[in-house]
């Protein structure tokens, strides 16, 4: 790798409820590249996105993000983060919400103006967010972390429960976004975005099961579909378990 | 800390009462109705309307910006967006302060309208000015926002939230003077009054609408409320985590 990394990731531990939901997990995230985090509900993926954005206790293991430890007071202008559910206000306009979060990050009308119509919720500047359905609010949350152009987005399934074409546009945006030098951390627990990525990185309960490419993915396991190439690796995983259990 | 965010957060919330018109209603008659009521029930006493109904012009801000801080900061915390905030560059004390002046503005609307009506319509009388009740009551307002800030904390929900009121501030209604003098009470229950914020900002209230001169009792009535406010903010400062489990 030329550069270094955007975001860095060891031996990270976190117990959230009592029970240990990352095991030592280890990865890194190249600059300027869209990578999806995939893995099955439940398996860590929020709880990994909560440590590189710095709003996790963790239990030990190093997070180093765009050089600095994660949640330095530095980083949050230039890490953008959103929540599965959407984290806007619901009792306000969505003009009201982008404003609100403009003056915080400093984003002007223009990028107000551009992030409504990223989201496609150009015309919708007045409706109050908790009119709005449950796809329509998470795009106005991932409009508010548009606003400053950040670093590092790191989005937490943002497309779920979206239309087709809807969809397709916003990884458009992804990739357009990360050829102008943004780094996309986009999570999902549906398989067929997995093709949308750059890279890959596959989780299930708590641990990194692999790192690759879609293309890769496909070649190493013999399957065209990106769903069964993932229970591929989950099976080939359980079989390197019962041979050396030490070797995860 | 920054000046625009301070002043981003409070012009959000003050959107956010502005799309809940009902709220705004509640909060600037139900004040003066409940006086108004009291106008009526103390017909033929108006000595007692008086030594109640004056000071309670002040403390009606205290008891509304508990409760509604209280539930929009449990709001916060639970629909993700205090989250969000925590990983943007924003600092505690601008959401702090933009609540702040964001309730402390609506309080002031507040105490206007019902300091208006109570001293001006229904004859209420404040000997050091009706100006100084109104002041107190926006620092009133502030002690109950600091508090309501704080409790919040400790709701998972909004039934939990809605039940500090009975739990945290009847008892200081009913220990602070407004119903029985304070020197009448049992000795244990006079020591606990002095541990009470509303007990100082009742005194104050009371000094401000009674005939004898304010003293320096006033003026340590006064910052013994703004010190509480500030000790209430910090301790609620400390609950608005930037990491959490």
């Amino acid at each position: 790798m030329a550069e270094a990394a955007a975001l860095t990731v060891e031996k990270l531990r976190v117990r959230r409820g009592g029970r240990e939901v990352l095991h030592g997990l280890s990865l890194e995230v190249e600059r300027g590249s869209v990578t999806g985090l995939l893995g099955p509900s439940g398996c860590g993926k929020t709880t990994l996105m909560r440590s590189i954005v710095g709003v996790q206790i963790v239990a030990s293991g190093a997070v180093t993000v765009l050089g600095s430890p994660a949640g330095a007071a530095q980083l949050r202008r230039r890490v953008g983060y959103t929540t599965q559910a959407p984290s806007v206000y619901a009792d306000i306009t969505v003009g009201e919400n982008l404003r609100y979060f403009a003056a915080i990050v400093g984003a002007d009308r223009d990028r107000i103006a551009q992030a409504t119509a990223t989201v496609g919720l150009a015309g919708r500047e007045h409706q109050l967010v908790g009119s709005l359905s449950g796809g329509e609010r998470s795009r106005v949350s991932l409009a508010t972390v548009l606003l400053n152009r950040p670093e590092l987005l790191v989005l937490d399934e943002p497309t779920v429960g979206l239309d087709p074409l809807l969809r397709s546009e916003l990884w458009d945006t992804f990739h357009e976004l990360a050829r102008g030098g943004a780094t996309l951390l986009v999570s999902s627990h549906v398989m067929d975005e997995a093709s949308q990525c750059d890279r890959l990185l596959l989780m299930r309960d708590g641990e990194l099961l692999a790192r690759s490419t879609p293309d890769e993915l496909r070649r190493s396991t013999g399957e065209s579909d990106l769903a069964r190439a993932f229970l591929s690796v989950i099976r080939q995983s359980h079989a390197a378990g019962e041979r050396d259990p030490s070797e995860a | 800390m920054s000046v625009r965010a301070t002043l981003a957060t409070a012009r959000r919330v003050l959107w956010q009462i502005r799309h809940d018109p009902r709220t705004v209603a509640l909060l600037l008659v139900v004040p003066t109705a409940l006086l108004t009521l009291l106008y009526f029930l103390f017909e033929g006493q108006p000595h007692t309307f008086q030594r109640i109904g004056a000071p309670l012009c002040g403390l009606f801000p205290f008891i509304v910006m508990f409760l509604v801080t209280s539930i929009a900061m449990l709001r916060e915390r639970t629909t993700g967006t205090l989250e969000r905030l925590m990983t943007l560059p924003l600092a505690k004390v601008d959401i702090l302060l933009g609540y702040g002046i964001a309730f402390g503005l609506l309080a002031a609307l507040q105490a206007l309208i019902v300091c208006t009506v109570g001293f001006a319509i229904l004859g209420l009388h404040a000997a050091h000015g009706a100006w100084l009740v109104g002041l107190l009551a926006i620092a009133n307002a502030l002690l109950g926002m600091a508090l309501g800030l704080f409790a919040s904390a400790f709701a998972r929900t909004e039934f939990q939230a809605v039940q500090f009121m009975p739990a945290l501030i009847f008892p200081q209604l009913l220990l602070c003077g407004l119903f029985v003098p304070r020197d009448q009470m049992a000795s244990w229950l006079h020591v606990v009054s002095w541990l009470m914020p509303l007990t100082y900002a009742y005194e104050a209230l009371a000094r401000a609408t009674a005939p004898a001169p304010l003293g320096a009792a006033m003026a340590a009535e006064v910052l013994a409320v703004a010190g509480f406010t500030v000790a209430a903010l910090g301790l609620g400062a400390l609950t608005l985590r930037r990491r959490t489990p």
